[in-house]
């Protein structure tokens, strides 16, 4: 049995790569061998087939985060999450395509070409787990895994039309995830159903010793919160952010989902984020200066790539890093290298931080009035590939809904709630309070019961 | 704050990148947008406010992260080395430093 869902998931990811390109490698052999040693299991995800973003290490695959640094990179180790997954008996079948060290909005900043959306494939799957979320999308896999540094697992997973959680900073461990920025990376679940993500935080949650980030918190078994009871469920609505640069379609979509949730029984209060406008300001001066720390390991010597023709070391450093990073990640660590030099550090990255602090405060003051936030996930739907290529800061204000949860460390989910004029998925998110996943999973919950979303993309693996 | 060509140098000198002519004349005017985008920061008094730095949530705080001083396992040399582009008689083996 188990067999044959694996093989079902591989037939179909080699099927359909050529057309999507969302795996960077497809694990047939592994994946198959693993899936008959599992038989008869009464594992929790015993032979469910998943798909890995490929900036999470897993022993004896590729780790290439769609980086020609990287290249073929075989890390020599599990994190931690695919340790406890592959103990709960769940089959990685392959290695999903990204933006480069997870920077991106669309895929496009992979080194190994855009993964493509299975509802319409001259559109960008969003990023940056673009081929996590189209695996999931195209019926490839139940369920995938991403990183979500502000958004990147969110927003594809709008764009893709599937459920798509970012947990609470500290919920899940992060050894083994290539760290962009350590302050905000979190991994993050996809799937069509929330049960199915409910399901696969039950098995990764919790404290490790490998990550000090991680906190000492009871994982709850998160199905249990499935109960669609909404009865004194509030859910606040911050008004303001419904206005400029928020698509008509998108639009009154996340407002009709906010008419259902009345009808389910929750009470809908104002709340207000005032400092909402300045977060991607934040973002990008603390993920930048973060990443341009992080990134300073890949210098040719230990793992990767390294350039030719160098005869001396500082000289092997800079064209080695000229060589492997794209465009996107050199203007980042160009960037961070800048807000964290001499003499500007505390105009850029401490004022960041101050704001941060104010960002935090604005979530902890709404949630004194109601249990979850609802906002769109993305500005609107998905975009045409190279639409928004040569201009950096566009695409940063995709993540305008999404980076507070990041900043703030609170937990966000992204739910579809329909389909725009054009077919194309349209997602709401809501956010709350630390540790509220089991809230926002009987909220998602209650709301895909109520309204489900059964359409399926053109490319499509059934 | 004018972000110029010798700035631009002299943060990829600091990052360790070699930058190609083309790529100095487009990363100048596309951060310089991007620098003074984040600069409406300071339209906003933050004299009072303790940066967020540390652990976000109040439980991750209150986390022990010590624990028993015990030699553990670990991946050894040849493992380690397994990856390098260039090893060496059980080193990583690099160019001429000076």
């Amino acid at each position: 049995m188990s067999r044959q869902t694996v093989e079902f998931s591989i037939n179909a990811a080699e099927k359909l790569n050529e057309t999507l390109n969302a795996f960077l490698q497809i694990d047939r052999e592994g994946a198959l061998r693993r899936a008959s040693e599992i038989e008869e299991s009464a594992r929790p995800l015993a032979g469910i087939p998943i798909a890995v973003k490929d900036n999470i290490c897993v022993k004896g695959l590729q780790a290439s985060c769609g980086s020609k640094i990287l290249g073929d990179y075989h890390p020599p180790y599990n994190a931690t999450v695919i340790e406890r997954l592959t103990n709960a008996g769940a089959i990685v079948i392959g290695k999903t395509n990204c933006d480069e060290f997870a920077m991106g909005s669309s895929n496009e900043n992979s080194a190994f070409g855009p993964v493509r959306n299975p509802w319409d494939t001259n559109r960008v799957s969003g990023g940056s787990s673009g081929g996590s979320a189209t695996a999931v999308a195209a019926g490839i896999v139940p369920v995938a895994l991403g990183s979500d540094t502000g958004g990147s697992v969110r927003q594809p997973a709008s764009l893709c039309g599937v459920v798509g959680l970012k947990p609470t900073y500290g919920r899940n461990s992060r050894y083994g995830l290539v760290a962009f920025a350590s302050s905000l990376d979190q991994i993050g679940i996809f799937a069509r159903q929330v049960e199915d993500v409910a399901r696969v935080l039950s098995v990764i949650a919790g404290r490790d010793t490998h990550d000090s980030t991680t906190a000492d918190v009871p994982v709850p078994d998160y199905t249990a919160s499935l109960t669609g009871d909404l009865k004194g469920a509030r859910l606040g609505f911050p008004r303001a952010l419904f206005g400029k640069g928020l698509d008509k379609d998108v639009k009154q979509s996340v407002e009709s989902v906010i008419d259902v949730y009345r009808e389910l029984g929750a009470e809908v209060v104002d709340v207000e984020m005032p400092h909402a406008g300045y977060a991607i300001a934040v973002y990008y001066i603390i993920a930048t200066a973060e990443a341009s720390s992080n990134l300073a390991r890949f210098d040719g010597v230990r793992y990767g790539f390294r350039a030719e023709g160098a005869p001396e070391l500082r000289q092997m450093y800079r064209k080695t890093r000229a060589e492997g990073f794209g465009p996107e990640v050199k203007r980042r660590i160009m960037l961070g290298t800048y807000v964290l030099s001499a003499g500007y550090y505390d105009a850029y990255y401490r004022k960041a931080q101050q704001v941060r602090t104010l960002i935090k405060n604005d979530f902890l003051r709404a949630f004194e009035t109601c249990d979850a936030i609802i906002t769109p996930t993305s500005p609107s739907p998905a975009f045409a590939i190279g639409e928004k290529v040569n201009d950096p800061l566009a695409m940063y204000l995709n993540d305008i809904y999404t980076v507070t949860a990041n900043l703030a460390g609170v937990p966000g989910i992204s739910v579809p709630c329909g389909l725009s004029s054009e077919r194309l998925p349209i997602g709401f998110q809501l956010i709350g309070p630390y540790w509220s996943e089991p809230m926002l999973f009987k909220l998602s919950h209650a709301y895909e019961q109520a309204r489900p979303f059964r359409e399926r993309p053109p490319i499509s693996a059934s | 704050m004018p972000i110029n060509q010798s700035d631009i140098e002299k943060v990829a000198q600091l990052a360790h990148l070699e930058l190609a002519e083309e790529e100095l004349k487009t990363f100048g005017p596309q951060m310089a947008e991007i620098v003074s985008y984040v600069e409406q920061l300071n339209e906003i008094d933050t004299s009072n406010v303790e940066p967020a730095l540390g652990g976000l949530t109040p439980e991750g705080e209150k986390t022990d992260t010590s624990r028993a001083d015990e030699i553990a396992g670990s991946l050894g040399q040849k493992i380690a080395l397994a990856e390098a582009p260039d090893p060496a008689s059980g080193h990583f083996r690099v160019p001429k430093v000076l």
